[in-house]
C-alpha cells in the first residue's frame, strides 16, 4: 500500500522552467533526507527528463509526489507531454541513439540514475515517463 | 542576455561558471569560448565548474565539444573542481567527457595548462 502525497506540478515550456525544477526538485530531496548523490541522480534525471518533455515533446509539465510505504519514502516524478510520442522504445532507451543532435544518454540515463523508471508512450499520443528514488527508513 | 563572463590571464582564458546553467546559456558560452580563443590568441581554457551542483547531458556535450573546437584551434582545456556526487552521477548518465583534461582545483588546472603550453 502506497501513500502519495501530491508536491508539486511545474509547466515545462522554457530553458527556465528546467532550472526552476531542478531547484524545487532538490528542496524537496533535501527535505526528505536523501543524500547528497542520491539528490545529484534524481536532479539530473529530472533534468534530463525535463529537457525531453521540452525538446522532444513541445513542452508539457513534471508532477512530483511524495510517497510513503510501509518501510520506505520516495519521491515520484511524472514528466508528461502531448507531442508525436516514441515509434520505437527499445531504439530510444538504447544508449546513443538520438533523434534530436543530442548524445543519446537523457532517456538511458534517467531510467540508470532511478530506482524505478516507467514510460508510456505511443505514436501521436503524446509521452509519460515516471521516475522514483526510494529512501529505507 | 544573461552570459558567463570569460577572464583573461595572460594567454589563458578563465571561466568560473557560477549559475544555475541551462542549455541557452551553455550554448551561449561555447560560443562565446571559441571567439575569444581566437581573438585573445589564447593557448588554454580553464572552466571552474566547482559551484555546479548538476551536469546533465548536455552541460557535459558543451564542455566536450568546447574541448575539441579548442584544441582545432590551438588551444588546450582543462575543467577544474568538479564536485564527487556530479562525478559519480556523470559515470552512471554514461557520459564520459573524452578528450577533457581535469585537475582538482583552479591552481593544478593553471599549473597543467602552463606545462602545456611550452
Amino acid at each position: 500500500m502506497v501513500d502519495e502525497q501530491p508536491l508539486l506540478t511545474q509547466p515545462l515550456q522554457t530553458d527556465e522552467d528546467v532550472v526552476r525544477l531542478r531547484k524545487l526538485v532538490r528542496d524537496h530531496l533535501v527535505r526528505l533526507g536523501f543524500s547528497l548523490v542520491e539528490q545529484t541522480k534524481m536532479v539530473t534525471a529530472a533534468s534530463e527528463l525535463a529537457r525531453n518533455t521540452l525538446r522532444y515533446g513541445g513542452g508539457g509539465e513534471a508532477r512530483v509526489d511524495e510517497l510513503h510505504t510501509g518501510s520506505k519514502r520516495g519521491l515520484r516524478m511524472v514528466f508528461a507531454d502531448q507531442g508525436p510520442g516514441i515509434a520505437d522504445l527499445n531504439l530510444a532507451l538504447t544508449d546513443g541513439y538520438t533523434t534530436g543532435g543530442g548524445l543519446g544518454l537523457g532517456l538511458s540515463g534517467a531510467k540508470r540514475l532511478a530506482d524505478e523508471f516507467d514510460i508510456d508512450t505511443a505514436p501521436g499520443a503524446g509521452t509519460r515517463v515516471s521516475i522514483i528514488k526510494w529512501k529505507l527508513f | 542576455m544573461e552570459r558567463i563572463p570569460i577572464l583573461r590571464m595572460g594567454r589563458l582564458l578563465l571561466v568560473t561558471i557560477q549559475v544555475d546553467m541551462h542549455d541557452r546559456l551553455a550554448m551561449t558560452l561555447q560560443d562565446d569560448l571559441t571567439e575569444r580563443i581566437v581573438r585573445d590568441r589564447a593557448r588554454g581554457v580553464l572552466i571552474d565548474i566547482s559551484a555546479l551542483d548538476v551536469v546533465d547531458s548536455f552541460i557535459g556535450r558543451m564542455i566536450s565539444n568546447t574541448a575539441s573546437m579548442a584544441r582545432v584551434l590551438d588551444a588546450r582545456t582543462v575543467v577544474v573542481g568538479m564536485q564527487p556526487a556530479v562525478a559519480i552521477t556523470l559515470v552512471e548518465l554514461g557520459l564520459t567527457l573524452d578528450g577533457v583534461r581535469t585537475a582538482l582545483n583552479v591552481e593544478r588546472g593553471v599549473k597543467l595548462l602552463e606545462s602545456e603550453i611550452e
